[in-house]
This record gives structure tokens, C-alpha cells and sequence, in this order.
């Protein structure tokens, strides 16, 4: 029998017109991986942060091996033996790999000894780690790996993981999850927090389903379907998209032997990459991040510039013009980053909404804003794609990521392009938010606009994708219809074997 | 022309007088801004401290405790700068800003009673034998205590920053607040330590002024030796050792103007006098060429605001 880790009793905590948790109670046994549900702002962040102490619960009680538990700061959490890898990393560019676990321990060891441990642990489970490199030269599951390192150092019972997979490869993930097993294995609990639904169902053994700051639900994740866990969590139907009649038009964007070098160091050059995109397809383009899909975005939006006849729309060279000219044109793009490239974090939605849709919709009149018409353009967004948020007024970063993204999104839907490209259109969004992004596209290509999808989650293209593409080490596969394609076939095309899959 | 008037070793000890003053600013500036926090109200503080530093000397007749009102009073003024930017969230750029013409004022009204007047005077080393020795002797062994302490603070400042778990943890404060933040560090609490600290220095160096190298006190005295302090930390590109350079540069470049115009060269005096800064100019342009290296070493939280999340 199983003893009890953690038991989470009447958590409350309330922020200016909001309450975040409403009195939640469950428990955590030892060695069990245990789910934390709910929408984005379902208030799972700010459980987390007061089991790890970052944030003090106006009422309730947490009792950690039967004795009372409240930790005023990290370091009373860690000392206790509770550990937690953040969503956006709390790491240190310029600092290297041992500094940085130095400053998540509390007891300062000697550097050789360090470093020993740290090559010793992170080679037992599967995560072998340098402790003299830079940060800021490690990938992003590298990067993981180090807090999770960090983590383990100090001997956690409890381990909180906050969206730990939303940023790493199918293989890193595999990784990830035989390491989490073997932690379990030893009587380490998880506290796992995610979107994927698939995921949950794989890994954990229970879940706790919150909604608006409350407990609504707990299942045993093997027993549910994705479908139904994701309705438990908003509370209501899910809406799917259900298979549409593909027929295509004429041509809008035709890629000829686009070529781009990257100018990040770590990026990859494009190379030879063409395609044509038609009326009213969905083009989906799957592959391994940091295969070259920056350099695609950068390349169509019209940031990068490249030969004119590289890039086409509706049979116009436009490979040499910059985006303002592109968007009168009609190819318009909704990059990755929310904030700092699809959004001005500290602009308001009204601005943000100008800063894109300022030549398509009119919004200048002899080089002064139409301030009437671009509130309305932008109130137009707000209430079309159910972003929540208090008014127009409030700046971008004040938006959760969900909201940002239908924000993101809609901003160019309602542009009416005739060629949309979107870079992973649901990172980081809830179930609801998803599904509602991917209708707005499929229903933005049924009216007879082309989109082309890239994104590294399988199960979004094929859901949403008419014809399915592979972007790997900066190359492009024969677009094919994904209708009939196998995760098989997907898999080899992403490993970088283009040609043979095309034979298939 | 008679440049045998310009004798090498007494013009080594002129720069090192020169310079002192800077690098003490300088190396208190480069601690503030790992931290990730711009003050550019060094010359305020320097100036502050330059009058404290000499009224409290003039007063007691003993120049360190001078020294010491220097480095409290810079420090005090650091501590506005930090209430106001750290917890009022005011902008580290114009308050800096606002906090040198403060400084500048404030001293010219505590001064006037004391222009013209001779502070107590501060004893040099002499150490039987090695100070007697030529050449190495006046050039190395018979400073004043302060020069040797400018050096032992650099070598401190980088003892504590590269070797120690408090300057790792300051190190990481300056470099990302918000995971300094997560991992339960105080950001607040750390950066009004190292704003202090950069207050104490730059008063120390202000004293060092008007105590030392000039030494009287005289309305805005310090001519912009804190915006060099400034200009030097990025020349250092944030290294401690690097600041020394910087420094006994700027030094001599100052020190050897000096000296041409006193040869009487037939150059404007007001060409010679810009040289320095000129010099600073065109060093600052070649180091921030490099954008990857130069961005490598700056704080990557330099500026930015800290809000504490919940």
C-alpha cells in the first residue's frame, strides 16, 4: 500500500478580481505521476506556485507526510524535498550548466565534486549533461534536462513539471517520459501539468481536473479517452472538425527553388524548397523545430527578402518585397513567438491590431489613424475569437497565451488573405483554443484563401491538413494528400528521408 | 619644442593619480550593473562624495574619516536612486539622469563655504628601502594608501564576482530577474546591496578628488570623471581586470594633454582637452563592432524593470 505524499487541503487564494483557486483539496501518493488539468488560466499555475512557495494561499492547509507544509520561499520547498521544472526555463544564458544548478541547491559543494555529481546523475537517468558549457549553446531539451538535473541533485520526492513537453521533439519526449517512469519507479511522486491529452493518458496515473479555480473532476487518465478528458475540462462539448470535401483552385503561392541562408547560428539554411500552394488547401508542414520552419516564415512574410522569382503569389514575383508590400498583396503571416514577433508585448491590442492590419483594412487616411476604425477592427477580433480580456485597452503581455494566439490568429483571419502562413498556430493552448484556432483556418481555406500550417504537432496536421509536407534540415518533401498517410510514413520523412518516402 | 621636460617616471605617477578616482567610480558602476541595473548617476555621487569627503576632513582634520562621510554620503544618494527605480519602478535612465544634476546642485550649495580652503593633507607610503628605489620606487611604492586600495578593490570585486556563491547569485540577479525570481532569490533586496555599494565607490572616488589629486574643493570638479567611470565599465566589456586598463588609458591620455599643453604645443588647448574623451569615443565604437562579443558579456537584465509576479 501506497503511503501518502502530499495532501492539498482547501487551497484558496484570491487576486484582484479574480479568484484564482477556490478552495482545492486532493492528494499525491508516493511514486505516483499524477496530471493537473484545466484550460489556460484554469488556475493550475497558481497550485503550483504555492506548493513550491513562490506565492502564499490566502486559506487551506498542506500536509506533506502527515505534517503541516506552507513554505514561505523555493528554498523552504527544495530543503523539503520538493523540486519543480518551470514552463519558461529559469535559467541563466551567459552562466554555465554547473553555475546554473548551484544556484537552484541550497548546500554549496565544492565545483570538482559538483560536476562529478552532475555527470553522474544526468548519465543514470538518461540525460547526459557538460556542466562547463554555456547555457545559451544548449538546445531546448538540453536545456530541460538541466533543471530537471537540478532538480534531482537534491533528492525531490516531489517533482512539479509544468509543460515540460510542449518545446521538445517526439524523441526528446520519449526521453523525458522514461526518465519520469524510472523516478516513479524509485517512489518519486510527479505533479504533471499539460495540454496534451495523449500524453496524460500515456504517463499519469490520476488527474485533477480544475476549471475556473476549482476542482470539477479526477479520473484515472487510461480510462478516459482524450476527447472526454478534454470535456471535462471546459466544462461542455468539444467541437471537431469534421472532414471537409477538398477540391483545390488555381494556384496562389508557388515556392521555386526558394533558398535562404539562416542568419541565426544556430538555425538551418533553406534549400531548394518548392511548392504550390491552391485555393482552398491546407497545407500542413510537419518536421523537427529547427529544420528550417523559422527560416520558411521569415522567408514568405518577407522579412528575409530573397530572388524575386523565388516567391510567387497569384503568378507575381514578390520574392524582393518587404511584408507591408506582401500584406497589401494578400500573403499574410502569424509567426511563432506571440510575444516579441506576432505581438508588441507592451502595445495594446488596439495598436497591435494597427500595427498588422493597418494597410488592409484601411486603417490611415492621408498618413493619420483612424482611431474609431481601428478600435472597431480590433474589438471585432476580440469578440469573433472569444479572446478573454477586460477591453482592447489591456497591453498583449497581460493576455495568457491562449487568448494571445486567438488574438494572433484572428487579427489575420479577418484580414481576409488570400494566402495565410501560420507557424505552430496552438502552442501552448488550451484544448478549446485549439480547436477553435484550427476551424478559423480550415473555414478561412473552405471560403477559398490557401494556408499553409507549420507546426511540429502530428496530430494538428492531420486533423487539419489537406496536403502534408516535411521540412527537414531545411529541404522540402513532395507535398502529399494527407488523406490515407501513416505515422509511419510521417516518421521517415521527418528523420530527413525525403526521397524514399516519396517513392512509398 | 622641449620634450625632455616631460619626464616618463613622473608622469607615470601623475596617471595613476589620474586614474584612481575613475576606476574606483568605475568598479562600483560594474557591480551595480551585473546586477542589471543602470546608474548613470555616478557623477552625481562622485561629486557628492568629493564635497562630503572634504567638508568632513576640513572639519575634523582627519582625512579618512572623510573618506568614510565620502563613501556614506554616495551611498545615501545611491539609496534614493534605488528606492526610487526598485520599488517606485521609476525609469533606471532618466532617474540616473536626474540624480547627477541633483548631485552637482546639491554639492555647489554644501561647498560654498569651502572654496578655497586646504584639506589636511594625506600621508604617502614610505617603505624604508623600496620606496627609495629609482624609478620603480616613486612609480610603485610611494602612493598614497588609496591607489593600493583601488587595486585590492578590483581584485576583491573579482574575487566575489567569478568566485564566490553571492557574486554568482548577483551575476545571476543581473542576468534574468524573473528566474532569479523562481528560484526564490530576493531581486529587490540584492540590486539596493549592489546600487549601495556602486554609491560607496563612486563617493570614495569623488573624495579621492578633491582630497588627493587636485586637492580643493571647486564647483563641478568632477568634469565628467563619472561619465568616463561609465564609459569604462563597457570598454571593460564588465570584466574587473579590464577596468584597470581602462582606467590608466584614460588616465594617461588626460595626464599627457596636460602636460603637451603645458609644453606649450601649438594646438588649441581646447583640442587637447577633448582628446580624452574623443579617445573613450572612438575605443567604444571599436569594442561594441563586435555585437555577438559585446552583447556576450553585457547583463542581459541591464535596465529592465523587475515586477515581481505572483
Amino acid at each position: 500500500m501506497k503511503k501518502t505524499l502530499l495532501e492539498i487541503k482547501g487551497l484558496s487564494k484570491s487576486y484582484p478580481g479574480v479568484k484564482a483557486n477556490d478552495n482545492i483539496s486532493f492528494t499525491i501518493q508516493e511514486g505516483e505521476i499524477h496530471a493537473l488539468l484545466g484550460e489556460n488560466g484554469a488556475g493550475k499555475s497558481t497550485l503550483v506556485k504555492m506548493i513550491y512557495g513562490l506565492v502564499h494561499p490566502d486559506e487551506g492547509d498542506m500536509l506533506l507526510h502527515g505534517e503541516h507544509y506552507m513554505p514561505h520561499k523555493p528554498s523552504e520547498a527544495r530543503n523539503l524535498g520538493v523540486g519543480m521544472v518551470f514552463q519558461h526555463f529559469s535559467l541563466f544564458e551567459a552562466l554555465n550548466v554547473a553555475e546554473n544548478i548551484i544556484l537552484g541547491m541550497e548546500e554549496t559543494i565544492p565545483r570538482a565534486e559538483l560536476n562529478a555529481k552532475i555527470i553522474e546523475v544526468s548519465n543514470e537517468y538518461g540525460l547526459p549533461l557538460d556542466p562547463n558549457r554555456l547555457i545559451g549553446d544548449l538546445s531546448v531539451g538540453e536545456r530541460q534536462r538541466v533543471e530537471i538535473v537540478r532538480c534531482l541533485l537534491q533528492n525531490p520526492q516531489l517533482l512539479i513539471m509544468d509543460e515540460p513537453t510542449s518545446v521538445l521533439t517526439p524523441q526528446e519526449v520519449e526521453i523525458l517520459f522514461k526518465t519520469l517512469r524510472k523516478l516513479s519507479s524509485e517512489g518519486v511522486a510527479i505533479l504533471y501539468i499539460s495540454h496534451k491529452l495523449d500524453e496524460i493518458k500515456a504517463l499519469c496515473d490520476h488527474a485533477t481536473v480544475l476549471r475556473m479555480g476549482k476542482v470539477v473532476d479526477t479520473c484515472i487518465p487510461a480510462e478516459e479517452t482524450a476527447r472526454s478528458m478534454a470535456e471535462m475540462m471546459i466544462g461542455g462539448e468539444l467541437s471537431m472538425p469534421t472532414a471537409r470535401e477538398f477540391t483545390p483552385g488555381k494556384t496562389l503561392l508557388h515556392l521555386e527553388s526558394l533558398t535562404l541562408e539562416s542568419l541565426d547560428p544556430f538555425g538551418t539554411s533553406l534549400a531548394n524548397v518548392s511548392l504550390e500552394l491552391r485555393a482552398g488547401e491546407v497545407m500542413g508542414v510537419a518536421g523537427v523545430a529547427g529544420n528550417g520552419q523559422d527560416e520558411l516564415l521569415l522567408a514568405l512574410s518577407g522579412e528575409r527578402p530573397t530572388d524575386a522569382g523565388m516567391v510567387k503569389l497569384s503568378g507575381v514575383e514578390i520574392g524582393g518585397m518587404g511584408p507591408t508590400t506582401r500584406r497589401a498583396l494578400g500573403l499574410l503571416a502569424a509567426p511563432e513567438e506571440r510575444l516579441g514577433h506576432a505581438a508588441a508585448p507592451d502595445m495594446s491590442l488596439k495598436e497591435n491590431a494597427y500595427l498588422s492590419a493597418r494597410v488592409r483594412q484601411g486603417l490611415t487616411k492621408s498618413g493619420f489613424t483612424l482611431f474609431g476604425k481601428r478600435d472597431d477592427f480590433a474589438r471585432e477580433i476580440v469578440e469573433q475569437f472569444d479572446v478573454r480580456t477586460p477591453g482592447i485597452d489591456n497591453a498583449a503581455r497581460s493576455l495568457s497565451g491562449g487568448n494571445l494566439q486567438k488574438f494572433v490568429i484572428g487579427r489575420e483571419v479577418l484580414q481576409k488573405p488570400t494566402v495565410l502562413v501560420v507557424n505552430q498556430p496552438t502552442w501552448g493552448v488550451d484544448a478549446a483554443a485549439a480547436a477553435d484556432i484550427r476551424e478559423a483556418l480550415r473555414e478561412l481555406a473552405a471560403n477559398g484563401a490557401a494556408v499553409l500550417v507549420i507546426s511540429q504537432d502530428l496530430d494538428e496536421l492531420m486533423e487539419m491538413s489537406d496536403t502534408f509536407a516535411v521540412l527537414a534540415e531545411g529541404r522540402m518533401s513532395e507535398p502529399r494528400p494527407a488523406a490515407g498517410m501513416t505515422v509511419e510514413q510521417i516518421g521517415l520523412m521527418m528523420g530527413g528521408n525525403l526521397e524514399e518516402s516519396a517513392n512509398a | 619644442m622641449d620634450f625632455s621636460a616631460l619626464n616618463p617616471v613622473s608622469l607615470m605617477v601623475s596617471l595613476i593619480i589620474a586614474a584612481t578616482p575613475i576606476l574606483l567610480a568605475a568598479v562600483g558602476e560594474l557591480v551595480v550593473e551585473k546586477s542589471g541595473v543602470l546608474n548613470l548617476g555616478v557623477e552625481g555621487m562622485m561629486i557628492i562624495g568629493a564635497i562630503a569627503g572634504f567638508a568632513i576632513s576640513v572639519e575634523t582634520g582627519n582625512p579618512w574619516i572623510g573618506m568614510l562621510a565620502a563613501m556614506f554620503a554616495g551611498a545615501i544618494l545611491a539609496l534614493i536612486f534605488g528606492f526610487m527605480t526598485q520599488f517606485l519602478m521609476s525609469n533606471q535612465v532618466a532617474t540616473g539622469l536626474a540624480l547627477t544634476l541633483f548631485g552637482l546642485g546639491m554639492a555647489a550649495l554644501l561647498g560654498q563655504s569651502y572654496t578655497g580652503m586646504k584639506p589636511p593633507s594625506t600621508p604617502h607610503l614610505n617603505i624604508p628601502v623600496l620606496s627609495d628605489l629609482p624609478v620603480v620606487g616613486s612609480i610603485l611604492f610611494s602612493h598614497d594608501p588609496m591607489i593600493y586600495m583601488s587595486i585590492a578593490l578590483v581584485t576583491g570585486v573579482w574575487y566575489f564576482l567569478n568566485r564566490t556563491r553571492g557574486g554568482l547569485v548577483l551575476r545571476a540577479v543581473g542576468e534574468n530577474h524573473d528566474a532569479a525570481h523562481s528560484l526564490g532569490y530576493n531581486v529587490v533586496l540584492i540590486r539596493m546591496g549592489a546600487i549601495a555599494f556602486g554609491g560607496a565607490c563612486a563617493g570614495l572616488g569623488g573624495a579621492y578628488l578633491s582630497l588627493v589629486r587636485v586637492p580643493q574643493w571647486t564647483e563641478g570638479m568632477t568634469a565628467g570623471a563619472g561619465w568616463i567611470a561609465l564609459a569604462i565599465v563597457v570598454f571593460a566589456s564588465w570584466k574587473p581586470w579590464r577596468l584597470i586598463l581602462g582606467a590608466y588609458l584614460f588616465g594617461g591620455v588626460t595626464i599627457l594633454q596636460l602636460n603637451l599643453q603645458a609644453l606649450g604645443i601649438g594646438i588649441s588647448a581646447a583640442y587637447l582637452s577633448m582628446t580624452p574623451y574623443l579617445i573613450t569615443i572612438i575605443v567604444m565604437v571599436i569594442i561594441s563592432a563586435d555585437r555577438r562579443r559585446a552583447s556576450m558579456n553585457a547583463p542581459a537584465s541591464l535596465g529592465r524593470i523587475f515586477h515581481a509576479s505572483h
